[in-house]
């Protein structure tokens, strides 16, 4: 394994303290990149990387960089996506809160490299205390002149806002992040027009992750090669995997991209709680198809997992013993999306809602035979047919539930009872 | 009524973003802060400061549910029942939390001092189960964690 990147520091005692974190190196890579290179050079260096986004999607960062329109008259803005919601994963929370300048150290590095002059922190509106904790780290970074005018010398001005969410999952997305900071209701916008042509009041906007954003200040202080030659070819870098459900050592594991599910599972998460065996995980936060116990033998990087008709994700890991009821499992996910739809497209606020209905129907031992069929179906329909990508992130674990554990779906419609011991209660 | 503090900092939110508008989310933390929910009166009262519409405070804060509508208990507390949390116990922490305040999810006890809602995942899977009460979180919870935090927070009215 190498090194740790992004948690290298994360138990350090006082890390979030800007004077801990440049003793441990820090602010040295924007200094770096102010004084050595130009905002185009940048923009080269992480598209030689192929650091790809950690929010969820994998789009490689350097290429949206890229495709920022040249030489308009309209500002450019940034947007870190730090309103991390996706069941199952937990990861930003952690960086931010324990290391936040490194996060604001690749924002800074970041505005640079695209031109921007105003960027915006958006933070999960539950995340009280770690927007507590950006917030005194950007106060600390503006007084050491890192954000503001003429930043050390270089010309080069920029402001950082912390934007704090209201309790939304579909804020995460980007089109509806940009509404909520607009001060709208945060409803998803068809894409194209894309955010980096029209984005932020119309203009050109770059969103990023925050482990993505993360990042960056290594990179400049170790070269696109030296990044490029860790975890896969195609998926480089580390990855922090999330790790909850039925498993012995939940949390944060930074590992190279392309480490085993198997491993993540056995060595690092110490297996299964009680020693059960293993039933099922969601390799990739809640949307992602879920994997049965003896599909575990697969890396976690962004094509193997395609390869095997699941997803990275937001690689928030869950795990599940044999104690779990699917159906019970499921109903929990998909009240989250019914929940969470924006109401904009049909397929997705109406399809989600019959989901849920007709999984309660199964619970409730009032489930019949044809509803199997039907549940898939609606899932079918909604998949590929809605305005953002929150409706098939609500029709992919349904479909996958189904088509893997199709027998205790059945089950509980033909009079049976539901599988697992876990009590499951379901509202 | 807003707090003259409130008003303060709802009066510090103009001209901070390139629109108006831009500030209605961050008003509504503001007096959410304040009030611990948001009526339409208070809302008003924000929009009139920073300087945008009363409809559109308004419409924009109910799309949001991170902010209660009507008044809550002083303590609110918030079970995450997401599929990782469920998985290690959530159901029988509501349980037990129903129980032992005597209200059902979505009530407040007749004394007003608690509130129990259920809430979707709050981005602490790994150290299920979990709650969330007004800003703070509380993890990997027990019934005698449980029990502790309530002792206190019943002495500390
Ligand atoms: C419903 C939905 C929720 C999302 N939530 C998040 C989120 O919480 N955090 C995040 O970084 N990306 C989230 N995304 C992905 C973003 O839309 C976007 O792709 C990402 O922030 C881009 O950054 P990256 O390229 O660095 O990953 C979400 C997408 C969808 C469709
Ligand atoms: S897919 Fe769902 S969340 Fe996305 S725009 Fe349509 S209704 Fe809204
Ligand atoms: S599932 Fe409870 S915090 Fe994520």
């Amino acid at each position: 394994m190498a090194e740790k990147i992004l948690f290298k520091y994360i138990d350090y005692p006082d890390q979030h303290k800007i004077d801990v974190y440049m003793k441990n190196g820090g602010y040295t890579a924007l200094s770096k990149a102010l004084k050595e290179f130009k905002p185009e050079e940048l923009v080269e260096m992480v598209k030689k990387t192929n650091l790809r986004g950690r929010g969820g999607a994998g789009f490689p960062a350097g290429v949206k960089w890229s495709f920022l329109p040249k030489g308009i008259n309209k500002p450019t803005y940034l947007i870190i996506n730090a309103d991390e919601s996706e069941p199952g994963t937990f990861k930003d929370r952690q960086l931010m809160e324990y290391d936040p300048h490194q996060m604001i150290e690749g924002t800074i590095i970041t505005s640079y490299a695209i031109n921007c002059h105003t960027a915006f922190v958006y933070i999960r509106g539950e995340f009280t205390y770690c927007a507590e904790q950006t917030e005194k780290a950007i106060n600390e970074a503006r007084e050491k002149g890192f954000i503001g005018k003429n930043i050390l010398g270089s010309g080069f001005d920029l402001d950082i806002h912390i934007f704090r969410g209201g309790g939304a999952y579909i804020c995460g997305e980007e089109t509806s992040l940009m509404e909520s900071i607009e001060g709208w209701r945060a409803m998803s916008r068809q894409k194209p027009p894309f955010p980096a042509v029209e984005g932020l009041w119309g203009c050109p906007t770059i969103i990023n992750n925050v482990e993505t954003i993360s990042n960056i200040p290594h990179i400049v202080n170790n070269g696109a090669d030296w990044f490029a030659s860790i975890g896969t070819e195609k998926s480089t870098g580390t990855k922090i995997y999330c790790l909850s459900g039925h498993i012995n050592r939940p949390g944060n594991y930074e590992l190279e991209m392309g480490v085993t599910l198997r491993e993540l599972i056995y060595e690092y998460g110490g297996g299964i709680i009680d020693d059960k065996p293993l039933k099922a995980v969601i390799p990739g936060g809640s949307s992602v198809p879920i994997l049965k116990a003896d599909e575990i033998d697969i890396n976690m990087d962004f094509e193997s997992l395609a390869e095997k008709g699941s997803m990275l994700g937001s690689a928030g890991v869950i795990v599940m013993h044999d104690g779990a009821c699917m159906v019970a499992a499921l109903q929990k996910l998909t009240k989250f999306y019914e929940h969470e739809s924006c109401g904009k497209c049909s397929p997705c606020r109406e399809g989600t809602n019959w989901m849920d209905k007709i999984l309660k129907r199964m619970l409730n031992g009032e489930g019949k035979p044809e509803d199997v069929d039907l549940l898939f179906d609606v899932a079918k329909n909604i998949m590929g047919n809605t305005v953002c990508p929150l409706g098939d992130a609500a029709a992919m674990p349904v479909m996958s539930f189904i088509e893997k554990f199709r027998d205790e779906f059945e089950n509980l419609c033909n009079g049976g009872k539901p599988k697992g011991t876990i009590k499951f209660p379901f509202r | 009524m807003l707090s003259d503090s409130a008003k303060e900092k709802l009066a510090e939110l103009k001209g901070k973003y390139p629109t108006k508008e831009a500030s209605i989310l961050p008003a509504l933390h503001v007096v959410f802060e304040d009030c611990g929910y948001l009526s339409v009166d208070q809302m008003d009262e924000a929009a009139d400061i920073i300087g945008v519409s009363r409809l559109d405070i308004n419409e924009t804060a109910t799309f949001y549910t991170l902010f209660p509508k009507e008044k809550v208990g002083k303590y609110l507390i918030q079970v995450c029942d997401n599929l990782s949390c469920s998985l290690m116990g959530a159901d029988s922490l509501v349980e037990y939390l129903q129980e032992k305040l005597d209200i059902k999810v979505g009530e407040t006890t007749p004394d007003g001092l608690f509130t129990l809602w259920t809430v979707e995942c709050l981005g602490s899977c790994g150290t299920a189960p979990m709650m969330q009460v007004n800003d703070r979180y509380y993890e990997r919870l027990t019934r005698a964690k449980v029990d502790e935090l309530i002792e206190k927070w019943r002495n500390t009215k």
